[in-house]
């Protein structure tokens, strides 16, 4: 069993699941509501950059940073159209919700770009390997996601912990009339929440659809197998999320070593085993209310 | 300062406020008072436009104004920049954000980095124990330090008027005493107008300047405190200084008078 060359991937793909999964959890942190439509949000974004290259051919790094202005908009959009409306929603409600809006996207992906499969790359060669260490191969791809979602995660966890917007965000999440009394304005917030969570899905989607190919529901499994991520760190936590998709993605694939035809079902065993034993999650505070 | 005018709110069809009126003078501290179920939570919230998620429109007639500005169909945010700190009812504070997160998202609508710190360091000489608590989750406080937590992160926007709906809920007679003294010391040294809810009548009315009587939705009596202290029936209900007693010599508990 090549047990480093398997840890490398894993951890890998495990970081591509926390980074997906943080957008997950980022909502769900400030409005509690689990967003079905991250993974179509996401697969959106992708194809949105796929038609800046391949249409218009324009350099890289302006497809993506178009891209990211664009899923920003678009959940800030998605938001304000879907979820705004609804009077006192109940959690179920808003999660039929964003259903509604997974399959409105995917509906709108599939009539515009068709459902074939399509090709997308990064500017990265997944071909060029290093091998630091002996027996332990790390291609480009994996340095890239690697990188890539420890910069964001660092970045999620100096923002949540010190700047005084996030502090306002897991304020309003802890009480939304007492964070009203404050003077934070909880709409902007939740606005802020959608958007940048849409944009931290599409730099995920982006690194899925170049492992693999590009088509309206290629988000449906990474979304599944990142929400899996997500609630074994708990749903509320970065760094729960981080140890979460890591775990995932070892998980997986030493499973899918040892048995191949189970590798997709691991995540669903993982979610349905973290749920009978412990609910909350792995990593989940779970607060009891004083009087 | 704030001024109250025959404000109706209404719980789905339920009316709970029939047209209240009441004014608040800038200085003073202002008590309103009243048994369960009066309407005086109702009023503090339909004042701070929390009830607004609830339903579209409230009050549903009547109009609030603060500071010669109407205030009845602004936002929540917007009333507290304004200058309108409300203290909700069983303190509320961000149960996992630290005593000093919890503080400093008091100041949430200011951006001046000095003054804030300055009034970090007041609020700290009036709530001592918070300053040895900072780096604690605000949950694991006792209630008598969210209390003063609560108290502490409503004073960090530099408010004019404090709402404080129910202080004493749920703390000993002593920190309920020592609650009042740091509230009458706000006002006093800071010169803010103090409006506060209290079921605590006794107490309510020993560091008040005026004070209004509340029951089902409507406001029955405005006296100063030693007027009402004075009132036979404020004594007997609401003091327990029990009066009427039968022919038997039992202690008769249905009500007779109705403020009306």
């Amino acid at each position: 069993m090549p047990f480093g060359q398997l840890f490398v991937e894993g951890l890998a793909i495990g970081a591509c699941y926390g980074l997906f999964a943080t957008a997950v959890v980022i909502i769900y942190k400030t409005s509690e509501v689990v967003n079905f439509a991250q993974g179509e949000m996401a697969m959106f974004s992708t194809f949105v950059a796929f038609h800046i290259l391949n249409f218009y051919g324009y350099p890289f790094w302006m497809a993506f940073l178009i891209t990211m202005l664009f899923s920003i908009a678009m959940g800030v959009l998605i938001e304000f159209l879907f979820l705004r409306p609804a009077k006192h929603p109940t959690i179920l409600g808003m999660i039929v919700i964003t259903l509604g809006a997974e399959m409105f996207l995917m509906g709108l992906a599939s009539w515009k770009w068709g459902a074939e499969q399509q090709f997308f790359a990064l500017p990265i060669n997944p071909s060029v390997t290093y091998e630091p260490i002996k027996g332990m191969i790390i291609n480009n791809w994996s340095i890239a996601v690697l990188s890539v979602s420890s910069l964001i995660m660092l970045i999620l966890f100096v923002f949540f912990k010190y700047t005084r917007l996030g502090t306002a965000m897991r304020a309003t999440q802890q009480n939304k009339n007492a964070a009203k009394i404050m003077g934070i304005r909880t709409e902007r917030v939740f606005s802020f929440a959608w958007g940048f969570s849409s944009l931290i899905g599409a730099i995920a989607g982006m690194f899925f659809a170049s492992r693999a190919t590009l088509d309206p529901a290629f988000m449906m499994e990474p979304f599944l197998r990142a929400f899996a991520a997500a609630v074994l760190g708990g749903l509320m936590s970065i760094p729960g999320v981080i140890i979460g998709g890591g775990l995932m993605g070892l998980i997986e694939n030493y499973f899918g070593y040892i048995w191949p035809e189970w590798k997709p079902i691991v995540a669903f065993i993982v979610i349905v085993l973290v749920l009978c034993i412990k609910p909350s999650g792995l990593f989940a505070k779970h607060y009891v209310k004083k009087v | 300062m704030l001024k109250v005018n025959n404000i109706e709110t209404w719980y789905d069809l339920i009316r709970a406020l029939h047209g209240i009126s009441f004014e608040v003078k800038q200085g003073d501290i202002v008590a309103l008072l009243g048994a369960n179920g009066a309407g005086k939570t109702t009023t503090l919230k339909t004042i701070m436009r929390l009830l607004y998620d609830s339903k579209e429109e409230q009050p549903e007639k009547g109009t609030i104004e603060f500071l010669g500005e109407r205030i009845d169909r602004k936002n929540t945010d917007e009333i507290v920049r304004m200058g309108i700190s409300y203290v909700p009812e069983g303190r509320e504070v961000f149960p996992e954000l630290s005593v000093m997160e919890n503080i400093m998202m008091g100041a949430y609508t200011r951006r001046d980095r000095k003054g804030i710190n300055d009034d970090v360091e007041r609020i700290f000489t009036y709530f001592p124990i918070l300053k040895k608590r900072h780096d604690q989750e605000a949950g694991h406080l006792s209630g008598g330090e969210q209390q003063m937590l609560a108290i502490g992160r409503a004073l960090m926007s530099r408010p004019r008027l404090l709402m404080l709906d129910e202080p004493s809920l749920g703390l000993s007679p002593l920190l309920t005493k020592e609650i009042f003294t740091i509230i009458s010391n706000i006002n006093r040294e800071e010169g803010v107008t103090i409006l506060v809810v209290e079921q605590n009548v006794n107490m309510a009315l020993k560091y008040s300047n005026f004070a209004f009587l509340m029951e089902n939705g409507r406001i029955v009596r405005a006296d100063k405190p030693e007027a009402l202290r004075e009132d036979e029936d404020v004594k007997e209900f609401y003091l327990g200084i029990a009066k009427e007693v039968s022919v038997k010599g039992y202690k008769r508990y249905r009500r007779k008078v109705r403020f009306r």
